[in-house]
């Protein structure tokens, strides 16, 4: 399985993100912003980091990148791809998830070891997990709380996509402690934790991480 | 040319949680009776003559604002 990871300027987690897709026995083909260019990948992983800066918000610009234009074609046809941190800020912004990542209610930057729900293991990227388990993984973000209207968090609830949720508190003032959603159709799946840092309990504080690169796997197996 | 300015302001029912730290820092630095701050963005665009209303409100709404979050006015000054 080839799965590529985009590098934007200013992105910083491309690096550990292709060790998780290698750790999955992946093939991981790094990405270019400027290409229109998907080098022929079976999955896309949008990674963390501060695309262009942040400049105006977070992912409003990248979004507009080349390659971002042939990430939302193949998404919405139905190929698997995972938004990490401020890859999910830039799949909100791209509207391939709905609503959009704020500033952390108490402004701090939060950097910590964060529980987690697995609250949907249908998806794409969370076949490996049993419904309800509660993994640990670095969350590293100032700009975290998930917003959407009562009308989206109604129907993100009701169709249980929400994908992740915060236990032990609530780090960012998120709706609904949500931490990751999934698209309908469940190939696209955003969370501002960091699973591609927790792959290895000798770097990262657990391996639970591992599991959504593992869930790609069997889904592009099966496919 | 003409000038145009857009402003654009988190939605009333989105949390700002920089407005209400500015808010609490001025009775700190001894100011009092601001009862409430919202902190938003202000774009000052020099614009060619031929750019229409409905392409600025395009630029507004799918760029420099996120309507998920913010809302957005658009006007022309005199420069």
């Amino acid at each position: 399985m080839r799965v590529g990871v985009i590098t934007f300027p200013g992105t910083l987690d491309d690096v550990d993100a292709q060790r998780a897709v290698r750790y999955a026995d992946g093939e991981a083909v790094p990405l270019w912003h400027g290409d229109h260019d998907l080098k022929g990948v079976d999955a896309v992983i949008v990674p963390g980091g501060f695309s262009y800066g942040d400049y105006l918000r977070c992912g409003a610009i990248a979004r507009f990148a080349p390659v971002m234009q042939e990430v939302i074609e193949v998404a919405n046809k139905g190929m698997p791809v995972l938004g990490i941190c401020n890859g999910f800020q830039i799949l909100a912004e791209a509207h391939l998830l709905p609503g959009a990542l704020v500033r952390n209610h108490k402004l701090h930057f939060v950097c910590r070891d964060q529980w987690l729900k697995v609250e949907n293991n249908s998806t794409a990227w969370t076949t490996r997990y049993d419904k309800g388990a509660e993994i640990l993984v670095p969350l590293k973000s100032g700009e975290g709380g998930y917003q959407a209207d009562e009308e989206t968090l109604k129907e993100l609830e009701g169709e249980s996509r929400v994908a992740f949720r915060y236990v032990g508190g609530n780090p960012n003032g998120s709706r609904n402690d949500i931490a990751g959603i999934t698209n309908a159709r469940g190939n696209v799946v955003g969370l501002m934790p960091h699973p591609e840092h927790a792959i290895d309990a000798l770097t990262g504080p657990t391996d639970d991480g591992l599991g959504m690169f593992l869930s790609l796997l069997d889904t592009l197996v099966k496919a | 040319m003409a000038r145009v300015v857009v402003d654009v302001m988190p939605k009333p029912e989105i949390l700002d949680p920089q407005g209400q730290a500015v808010a609490n820092a001025l009775p700190r630095l001894g100011f009092a009776g601001v009862t409430a701050v919202r902190q938003g963005k202000h774009f000052e665009l020099e614009v060619a003559d031929d750019v229409d209303d409905a392409t600025l409100a395009k630029i507004a709404e799918s760029f420099l604002a996120n309507p998920v979050i913010e809302d957005w006015t658009v006007r022309r000054v005199e420069a």
